[in-house]
């Protein structure tokens, strides 16, 4: 007796034959590669969010105008007084007078490039970083103390906003994966109907010979599922290399490149590979809720 | 055992005729057949008999009335609980319905293998049956390869390959010779004399002639008083 399979190879449905079936890992591809897109433009977006955040957030500049004239209580000028001050201080590390030509190339993009020349009284800029967990407020009195009008002003304020921004852009791209997701779940169950219509003839003759409507949803699911992780699978891997392409971009923005990964973050390497497991998912899901509910109309 | 009780079946409007309710297509039955008995279901084209048999095996379910089979009723049964009601069921169907993308073989398996027997037993089970009814050279051809009769035997070879506690079979020597039916009503008979309940629709009076057996008759939805299609017809 030749031409028979065992069970578990017998399709019973017909389920490996139709056009219909073809199209649905075409558009999973399609929206596993905006996925991917997605995370990547995410990831890239709070990694540089982190960098310009510790940079910013941590830098203290502190101005000490009429450097030159003598500090409160005499003895020695005003900045250097301030510098005094400001090595002693627990909370402050790396603390540095910026040099005359050093702070005309920070004004140069205001006042032009010959600021020596304008007789403006200009301040002398001292760069240090903050690392207290709080606000140097107290820094900043103890330095009018000795040369009055001292400002000090941290970046905290721009860090906020950056953090502001890469919070929305997260919230932006959660929502973009969620609208990818009802789609490929509406992907599915159109191919799911279009499936169940083509092969309707079949689906009631298994169903009058008694089968479940677990053992005619399964079949449907798991062709699903592997058409649908095939799918995935297929649209993470044609976004790799527009992927490494935004790295590549981004690189300068973020700080030391990473040893492996090709410039992409290790999240990221991580993310890819759930795109798959999560088209499986919803094609299984979407699949097992279209057909029992298909099946329902039958007796 | 099937017993029907006052059952009525009305198909649902097809949405013409301003959805008037569609005409009864049966009306008022009411019968009873022991466990193994044998039935035969006669009566004109329109008269009902396809209906009933789909209320047997489950195909549809009564508009009104009570049905019981094999010691159950199906109204309110969970949908499992009606899917395994139905794999005690063998229907041989009027167009066959085999699948065409299956071979014979497993055309004949399926109701094995959806009740989850073993492999080595589907063989063995399905081999010995194509014997009986003739087609175990024709194990791994498909529907569309086989000629009208041959597929009518796959068909029954599918229904009775579980040995089911009931079948049902509609119009099942229609597209057969006459040895061919002969040895279908002998694997039948053979089958009652084992215990199964057995309802055969038929326009063929010669065979329900040639095969005696207790009558249901139907005309215009209702069961009439054995005798008079047949004194009739």
């Amino acid at each position: 007796m030749a031409n028979f399979l065992p069970a578990r190879r017998v399709d019973h449905l017909g389920l490996r034959a139709g056009l219909a079936d073809l199209l649905l890992p075409v558009l999973v591809a399609a929206m596993s590669f905006l996925a991917a897109l997605t995370l990547g433009g995410t990831m890239a977006a709070a990694m540089l969010a982190a960098a310009w955040q510790g940079d910013a957030g941590s830098a203290l500049t502190i101005q000490v105008p009429a450097p030159e004239d003598a500090a409160a209580g005499g003895g020695t000028s005003r900045v250097e007084a301030v510098l005094a001050a400001v090595a002693r201080a627990p909370d402050v590390a790396d603390a540095q007078l910026l040099s005359g030509a050093e702070v005309d190339r920070l004004l140069a993009p205001w006042l032009g490039a010959d600021v020596s020349q304008l007789g403006l009284a200009v301040p002398a800029v001292i760069s240090a970083s903050w690392t207290g967990a709080g606000d140097p407020g107290g820094l900043a009195s103890a330095l009018a103390l000795r040369a009055p009008g001292t400002l000090v002003s941290t970046g905290a304020s721009w860090a906020a906003r950056v953090s502001a921004l890469a919070r929305s852009l997260q919230a932006c791209a959660a929502a973009v994966l969620l609208v990818v997701a009802a789609v490929a779940a509406a992907v599915v169950a159109v191919a799911t109907r279009a499936g169940l219509a083509q092969r309707r003839e079949a689906i009631e003759i298994v169903h009058g010979l008694g089968a479940l409507d677990a053992d005619i949803a399964d079949r449907f699911a798991a062709r699903s599922l592997s058409l649908a992780a095939a799918g995935a699978a297929a649209g993470a891997l044609l976004a790799l290399p527009a992927l490494f392409w935004l790295a590549s971009l981004a690189a300068p923005f973020a700080g030391p490149a990473p040893g492996a990964g090709g410039g992409l973050p290790a999240s990221l390497w991580m993310a890819l590979p759930a795109l798959p497991l999560a088209a499986a998912g919803i094609g299984w899901s979407t699949a097992q809720v279209t057909v029992r509910g298909w099946l329902r109309r039958l007796a | 055992m099937v017993r029907f009780d006052d059952v009525w079946l009305t198909y649902p409007a097809a949405g013409g005729r301003g959805g008037a309710a569609a005409p009864d297509v049966l009306r008022e039955v009411s019968f009873e057949i022991p466990e193994g008995g044998f039935r035969w279901v006669i009566g004109p084209s329109g008269a009902g008999k396809t209906s009933l048999l789909k209320l047997i095996y489950l195909a549809l379910l009564p508009s009104r009335g009570r049905i019981d089979l094999l010691g159950v009723s199906p109204a309110g049964l969970a949908r499992r609980d009606l899917a395994l009601l139905r794999r005690r069921i063998g229907v041989v169907y009027q167009d066959f319905r085999l699948l065409r993308h299956l071979s014979a073989f497993d055309n004949v398996a399926l109701p094995m293998r959806l009740a989850r027997r073993n492999e080595a037993q589907v063989a063995a089970d399905v081999g010995e049956i194509l014997r009986w009814v003739g087609l175990s050279e024709k194990a791994g051809s498909r529907p569309d390869e086989l000629a009208g009769g041959e597929q009518q035997r796959i068909a029954i070879a599918r229904a009775v390959v579980s040995r089911p506690k009931l079948l049902v079979a509609d119009e099942p020597t229609g597209n057969l010779d006459e040895e061919q039916a002969a040895r279908l009503m002998m694997l039948i008979t053979a089958l009652n004399r084992l215990g199964t309940t057995v309802l055969v629709a038929t326009h063929n009076l010669a065979l329900v002639g040639r095969y005696p057996a207790p009558r249901l008759e139907l005309a215009a939805g209702r069961l009439v008083p054995a005798g008079r299609l047949v004194a009739h017809g």
